[in-house]
């Protein structure tokens, strides 16, 4: 049975006390009701845990965290899944800015829209491989800076229809990783150094084995997914900003 | 009480949070106070404040001054002028609570007016508000020790230095019910708080709360002295309270190209654009290049009969709008919105630099302004009009 809580009459920090006492004494499944605005849910968690969330959480879902799988049932604010490790979470909804910032690990799927500068800093080492599926569109800079792992945007689940797929400043001072785009997307979007390509049997396999996890969280189909060509946009020197400051 | 030698701009990152209601129904402050004190952790203390509108119905046709001052001296000199320069109808105290953690207060008075111009007392509207905002900033710029912090028509600021909570109590928020309001939570990172520069910022029945910083505050307040706003309270805030009343009350334009004015489309957005759109941006990124608003930014303004939400362009502050029948709100936070409407039908997110205007439905209230046209010619004979401008202008 898993441990049942209903947040709303408490501040954050004592969601997050609760919370954190809990796991230490083995809970490893959660469901948290009313969640509406707590900060900073399972920040720096390192158990496995299985966690639910009904409501909106607050700034910095899941920030450092590594080990939780976090399911929530509403949309996300800015921040969630900052300099997160390991673990997932998966929204039911649309997410704010910032999604990703600074990523090294694990999965953020969303099902609807994000925000601005989504996965901005991500980065990748070995066999750490950060990935984020948006199931809608997203606003300017996705993927702004971004040094490793793995972007897909698929522009299916959008509330925006009048928007375009991506917004402006599409992977600007992007150095590494990749970003997948279902559809096709304006080269004057693109950052300075990008160029998008046809996927080559490599990405293919990438791209199906991560829609495949993210088809099963949302019970989606993976066949319509892939119905649409996509793209990769990646630099297209090894070095796009090495001789930035030495010139 | 004030040393504002050692004041400076203001850098923040805050919170706000706005409701509006189209058809003028009047909504408790409880409801604003929750959703600000919702994000109570975006602030620290050193300053917030609440807009309202639809407050004063018995003096719906008198401008209401809430007046800050440091001393009972300051207060009767504003008195004073106001006597030599408006048609005062009625005069009160802000009614205030004690609040434990706020500590000498400054004094708060409210003054129902109506300006003398020249000798009359009825003018048009235009010169009216001319006159008003004349009086405004003489009583800002001249009176030490005294402030006006609100001058709109049914409307008031209420602001200090404290929580939202605690300033909400200090000026009995909770007991008013408006139509539209506005609501910030303070946190400033580069200068001491003080009560002037606690948010909103007004003039007439424009209010506007801010995160964020305006880092072109020294170009925007060159280019409003120009045409006569004097910024006296130190905080970046206060450009974009006199540059909505230049663009949109006194040159006239149409609301949304006056937020597209303070933020404008990139160079490289003007250059994808269909001719005309082309045009039209590039005119009013040439004239309106004062009224630029540079640095991170989310707004929240609103005026007799309309809140607006807008982000600077490349979005460097959250803002979300939800609305549920005839209630609009919008907040730094979905959840601020979320805990006074729980099921909103619909959420979303602002795109930058596209302000979110909600006005309300004709003739909802008294004394109702729409900026959503362009207004006849002869309203503002004075006024730039955009379209106007010889197209021999904008070959490159």
């Amino acid at each position: 049975m898993p441990l049942e809580l209903e947040v709303s009459p408490y501040h954050y920090s004592q969601v997050n006390r609760i919370l954190r006492e809990a796991i230490e004494k083995g809970e490893r499944e959660l469901v948290l009701r009313g969640v509406n605005g707590h900060r900073y849910l399972l920040a720096g968690v390192s158990q496995s845990v299985r966690v639910e969330i009904y409501g909106t959480p607050g700034l910095d879902l899941g920030a450092f965290m590594r080990g939780p799988e976090i399911r929530v049932y509403g949309n996300v604010q800015d921040g969630a899944g900052n300099t997160m490790d390991e673990g997932k979470i998966i929204v039911h909804g649309m997410a704010g800015d910032v999604v990703g910032y600074a990523m090294r690990g694990g999965k953020i799927h969303i099902y609807g829209d994000v925000g601005y500068r989504v996965g901005i800093h991500m980065k990748a080492y070995m066999q750490k491989i950060p990935v984020i599926v948006i199931g809608g569109k997203a606003g300017d800079f996705l993927g702004e800076y971004m040094a490793g792992g793995v972007i897909i945007l698929l522009g299916m689940n959008s509330n925006y229809p009048e928007r375009p797929l991506a917004g402006l400043f599409l992977g600007t001072g992007m150095h590494g990783g990749a970003i997948y785009v279902r559809g096709k997307v304006k080269e004057s979007q693109l950052g300075a150094g990008l160029k998008p390509y046809p996927l080559e049997t490599e990405d293919e396999k990438i791209l199906e084995t991560h829609l495949k996890d993210y088809c099963e969280d949302f019970g989606l189909n993976l066949s319509d997914v892939l119905k649409e060509d996509f793209l990769k946009i990646i630099p297209y020197t090894h070095r796009p900003y090495g001789k930035l400051y030495a010139y | 009480m004030w040393n504002l030698t050692t004041l400076g701009r203001e850098v923040s990152g805050c919170g706000i949070s706005g409701i509006i209601h189209r058809k003028g129904e009047p909504i408790s402050g409880q409801m604003i106070i929750k959703s600000i004190c919702c994000q109570y952790e975006r602030g620290n203390g050193l300053g917030a404040g609440f807009a309202a509108y639809g407050i004063y119905p018995d003096f719906k046709d008198y401008y209401a001054l809430h007046v800050m001052a440091q001393s009972k001296e300051a207060l009767e000199k504003v008195e004073d002028f106001l006597q030599r320069r408006t048609f005062l109808t009625f005069q009160e105290p802000i009614p205030t609570r004690k609040v434990k953690t706020i500590h000498n207060p400054p004094l708060f008075k409210r003054y129902f007016v109506k300006p003398r111009v020249e000798g009359e007392e009825s003018c048009g509207l235009f010169a009216e508000e001319e006159q008003m905002v004349q009086i405004v900033m003489e009583i800002n710029e001249k009176i030490e020790g005294a402030y006006v912090i609100s001058s709109g028509k049914n409307m008031g600021a209420f602001k200090g230095v404290g929580f939202p909570d605690e300033i909400a109590e200090f000026f009995r928020v909770d007991e008013y019910r408006a139509y539209i309001w506005t609501a910030h939570n303070r946190f400033p990172t580069n200068t001491p708080g003080w009560w002037g520069g606690a948010h909103p910022f007004t003039l007439l029945d424009w209010s506007i709360v801010h995160n964020g910083e305006i880092s072109s505050y020294g170009t925007n307040r060159r280019y409003l002295e120009l045409f006569g706003y004097k910024c006296t309270l130190l905080t970046d805030t206060e450009v974009v309270a006199y540059a909505l009343d230049l663009l949109i009350r006194k040159l006239g334009l149409p609301l949304e190209l006056a937020c597209k004015a303070m933020a404008p489309p990139f160079w490289m957005e003007i250059d994808e654009m269909e001719e005309e759109e082309r045009e039209l941006y590039s005119a009013l990124r040439i004239l309106y290049g004062g009224a630029v608003l540079n640095g991170p930014f989310a707004i929240l303004f609103a005026y007799n009969g309309g809140l607006v939400g807008l982000n600077d362009r490349v979005k460097l502050r959250p803002l979300v709008a939800a609305s549920k029948g005839d209630l609009y709100f919008m907040g730094s936070e979905e959840a601020a919105i979320r805990s006074i409407c729980p099921d909103p039908e619909r959420v979303w997110a602002p795109k930058a630099g596209e302000p979110v205007i909600i006005e309300m439905e004709e003739g909802a209230i008294p004394n109702q302004k729409s900026y959503l046209k362009v207004r006849p010619k002869e309203v503002r004979e004075d006024a730039l009009r955009i379209r106007s401008i010889p197209l021999s202008l904008f070959t490159s």
